[in-house]
């Protein structure tokens, strides 16, 4: 059985295209046949997070339009042998990504035996989300301590309780999970940013991790390997443990606590 | 702010204003996109009763939800055709 996941948000620029690079890479590091989707028509970037920019040959679009064959567009990953990039048009426009084309190529990969599919939304509440959204057995809510994220992600929640496939045939609800990205410990303890639990308290959905802010990221980024990848850092563990808790895992919350830096370490500095 | 948090350049705990703040307008967006699809249905419904009694133009029925305190009101507006 194939489960889809959709990564979305609402607002732009939170954290959705790192978590569908590290979740996708999490899922086939634990041995899942995982694929991963941008819907980004028009704004392709997971093929620069994943690191196969240069082998993108046909897209998601050529898939739909009949132009290229499922197998000849996905892009095996460098890092995992189980996990396969569709990347997004550049060139088309968003209202290329039909629901019947859509909902064609999610099929073949499910023919095809994956366990995972995961949806990297676009920004907005606009078709290109919307298609992103429509078949998903799963949702992961990306939103920063911040307001207007907040407010962005109560929206897109209220889009995926109408407008997904679920919802309109009136099965079993889209599962929904919270990751709260870019969170520092010190301003929430501080008063100056919202906690993890305000944020879950507005949303009331479940909490599925809590993602640091982290220089590693954008370390990820340059090089073209995901987050969780960079070994040992704060965000990649943070990862690992949010696919644990999706698989029915039980993980701690780690780095969620504030710890005041002792008298040597605020003398001498140091991270 | 204190004079210690002035040299100490202390910011403003501002997190408990934000969480209110959305507090207030996810409930409001909340019960707006549960609220309106009926409308529509219940104004088409309404022109149907009244025109029975006397004709009506069905521009003429208004009808809006309105958050008034605690308190939604379903607003209900109707102008009787001139000359009655
Ligand atoms: N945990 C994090 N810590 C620091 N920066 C992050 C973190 N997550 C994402 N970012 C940065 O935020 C920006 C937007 O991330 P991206 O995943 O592209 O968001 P989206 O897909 O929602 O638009 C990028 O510059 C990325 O490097
Ligand atoms: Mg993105």
């Amino acid at each position: 059985m194939t489960t889809i996941i959709t990564v979305t948000s609402g607002k732009g620029g939170v954290g959705k295209t790192t978590t569908s690079a590290s979740i996708a890479s999490g899922l086939a590091l634990r041995g899942f046949k995982t694929a991963v989707i941008d819907f980004d028509v028009g704004l392709r970037n997971l093929d620069l997070i994943m690191g196969c920019e240069r082998r993108v040959v046909y897209d998601f679009v050529n898939v739909i339009q009949g132009d290229a064959n499922l197998h000849q567009a996905l892009i095996k990953d460098k890092h995992c042998d189980n996990l396969f990039v569709l990347p997004a048009s550049q060139t088309r426009d968003k209202d290329a990504l039909t629901e019947e084309g859509v909902e064609k190529v999610l099929k073949e990969l499910e023919h095809q035996g994956f366990d995972y599919i995961v949806c990297d939304s676009p920004a907005g509440i606009e078709h290109g989300a919307v298609m992103a959204l429509t078949f998903a057995d799963e949702a992961i809510v990306v939103t920063n301590p911040e307001v207007s994220s907040v407010r962005d992600s109560d929206r897109i929640l209220g889009i995926i309780q109408s407008k997904s496939r679920r919802a309109i045939e009136g099965r079993e609800p889209v599962k929904e999970h919270l990751l709260v990205t870019r969170y520092s410990p010190k301003r929430a303890h501080e008063g100056e940013m919202l906690t993890y639990t305000d944020i879950q308290e507005l949303l009331r959905i479940p909490l599925l991790g809590v993602i640091p802010e982290s220089e590693a990221v954008l370390q990820a980024s340059n090089q073209g390997i995901p987050a969780i990848h960079q070994k040992g850092t704060p965000v990649a563990d943070a990862y690992q443990d949010a696919i644990g808790r999706f698989l029915g895992e039980e993980h701690p919350l780690r780095f969620v606590e504030y710890e005041k830096p002792g008298l040597i370490k605020r003398l001498f500095g140091g991270k | 702010m204190s004079w210690l948090s002035l040299i100490f350049g202390e910011k403003k705990a501002t997190a408990s204003v934000a969480k209110e703040r959305l507090q207030l307008i996810i409930a409001h967006e909340r019960a707006c996109a549960s609220g309106p699809d009926f409308l529509p249905e219940l104004q088409k419904d309404l022109v149907a009763v009244i025109s029975k009694y006397f004709p009506v133009n069905p521009d003429d029925i208004k009808v809006g939800l309105e958050k008034q305190g605690n308190y939604e009101v379903l607003e209900v507006n109707i102008v009787l055709p001139e000359g009655r």
